[in-house]
């Protein structure tokens, strides 16, 4: 199973801001691409970040708030904030 | 809401520990708010999915029997796998039939069990204010005097703030009552909710009707990083999900989805999955760093339970159990605050005495080392496993050689991927951690 499969299994209220941002973008292209070769496009378990060859594209509306991101970008350059109250992910079962 | 109004108590997040604690705290008379940011409590919250009887008796003794639980855990298995093996151990009873004490370890659904659990707190009297992102504490000379919402006008204020927002919690950094977290310190869960009939669940579990097992597996599943995989039975579905920490997860570049996929077609996961359709994709960071990673419990108006304290005990997949006896705990010493008209952190510290004199402080420092030797060495999490498969099969095995050769074969084997001295140092290492 893809993991497009996967999160069409899922609910979200979708807000028309994103709660997520990069910091600096200097960070992924230079220090990140070299030394870490950008970890978020695989550790984040939704898939919201890809590299798109200049920068971080950060696909929000994906996201399933585990806060992974927050801990795993090795330069803390993700800032990733929780989702206005009664948006985002909801969870069928949990 | 307006910002005059005064509240004896505001709970941050409406789970096991937040839920717990505003509830005992209405109980007995206090008026008590209780954020959360979902539409409905428990759309935002994961977890594998065991929960434990007795912590929830002692919150709601006369209402658990009616709680929304999937099924009852009578048999308990633990795997240690290579790819195409396993060694398998578990324990198995019948439950006490005409027994008035709550079962000792069930199966829940989150979203379900939190939205009842709430709804108890609720019939208590405690405001339960849904759909309401808490972004900020308010403090004032070093005192947590109440919340900032994210709603216009969104300030709250009250004598009392429990921090229950959490795994990774945002509050307790703008408390300042923690350094920041590690990548080392939590992991990422991701599981899927596979349908099944329950028949069919209850046939390939060999167990009675609204019975339930579950298996936690360990070994190759994990792929060399620290964790492991899960197998929980619910009524008409099955919880199946494995983990690892954050920072594993990003040094070897695996994805979550191909762990997943990769544990689900592993050939003793595989049968039991069979004919299952997936409900719904989840994920979750759980709390890793034990006891040396939790913030500081308590301070002048404010306390900290659950997931936001780090109370989880990783090797007994205990946390909901935690945070329920803690949010208990926090609900008690604010009763007790109220009475002395005191909630400084000097009074508020009762909290830390009662998880001292508890489970809940004397497991996690029990463990308080384990954490830091799966961080360093989680290759020992694969070599173990595929050791005792292979002595075991050769044991097995019979192919006319004799026994005790079997055992020098074991032994020359088990050499040579580890020196002697290696095995004592992490059996040392090991008993440390565990004893």
């Amino acid at each position: 199973m893809k993991i497009e499969e996967k999160l069409y299994t899922l609910h979200w209220k979708h807000d028309k801001q994103s709660h997520i941002s990069i910091t600096r973008a200097d960070t992924c292209l230079d220090r990140c691409g070299g030394e870490w070769k950008r970890p978020c496009t695989t550790f984040c378990p939704a898939n919201v970040y890809a590299w798109d060859g200049e920068k971080i594209a950060v696909s929000f509306e994906n996201c399933i708030e585990c806060t992974t991101c927050v801990l795993g970008c090795p330069y803390r350059n993700i800032d990733w904030r929780l989702p206005r109250g009664g948006f985002g992910i909801e969870w069928q079962n949990g | 809401m307006g910002s005059d109004e005064q509240f004896d108590a505001i709970v941050v997040g409406a789970g096991p520990g937040g839920t717990s604690a505003a509830l005992t705290m209405a109980r007995a008379g206090l008026s008590v708010v209780l954020f959360e940011r979902a539409e409905r409590p428990g759309q935002k919250n994961v977890m594998g999915g065991v929960m434990y009887g007795r912590m929830l008796a002692d919150v709601v003794p006369d209402s658990w029997p009616e709680a929304p639980i999937e099924r009852v855990v009578t048999d308990e298995r633990v795997w240690m796998t290579t790819p195409d093996s396993a060694v398998t151990l578990g324990q198995r009873h019948v439950p006490h039939a005409a027994s008035a004490d709550p079962p000792n370890a069930f199966t829940v659904l989150r979203v379900p069990f939190d939205a009842w659990f709430a709804a108890q707190a609720e019939a208590a009297g405690v405001l339960l204010v849904p759909g309401t992102t808490v972004v900020d504490l308010i403090q004032e000379q070093g005192r947590v005097v109440g919340v900032r919402t994210g709603r216009e006008d969104g300030d709250l204020r009250a004598s009392l703030v429990v921090i229950a927002d959490g795994a990774n919690s945002f509050l307790v950094q703008k408390a300042g009552l923690s350094r920041p977290l590690e990548a080392t310190e939590m992991a990422l869960v991701v599981k899927e909710i596979v349908a099944l009939p329950a028949g069919t669940i209850e046939e390939r579990f060999n167990l009675e009707p609204g019975h339930g097992a579950t298996i936690e597996v360990y070994g190759s599943v994990t792929r060399g990083m620290a964790g492991y995989g899960f197998v929980y039975t619910n009524r008409e579905s099955l919880s199946v999900g494995i983990g690892a920490l954050i920072a594993h997860f990003a040094r070897t570049r695996i994805t979550p989805w191909d762990l997943l996929e990769g544990f689900k077609t592993h050939p003793l996961v595989a049968p039991l999955l069979r004919g299952g359709e997936v409900r719904e994709y989840l994920g979750h960071a759980i709390p890793e760093g034990g006891f040396r990673a939790m913030p500081r419990l308590y301070g002048d108006g404010v306390l900290v339970v659950g997931d936001a304290a780090m109370m989880v005990n990783n090797l007994h997949r205990e946390g909901s159990n935690l945070a329920m006896a803690a949010g208990r705990m926090a609900g008690e010493t604010a009763i007790q605050a109220k009475r002395a008209g005191d909630w400084s952190a000097r009074t508020l510290s009762t909290y830390r005495d009662l998880l001292e004199a508890s489970f809940v402080l004397q497991d996690l420092r029990k463990y308080e080392r384990l954490p830091e030797l799966a961080e360093r060495r989680p290759e020992l999490l694969e070599l173990y496993p595929a050791i005792l498969n292979e002595a075991v099969q050769e044991m097995l095995t019979v192919d006319g050689t004799s026994k005790r050769e079997k055992q020098r074969r074991i032994l020359r084997r088990v050499l040579a991927r580890r020196p002697w001295w290696q095995l004592l140092h992490d059996a040392i290492d090991g008993w440390r951690a565990m004893r």
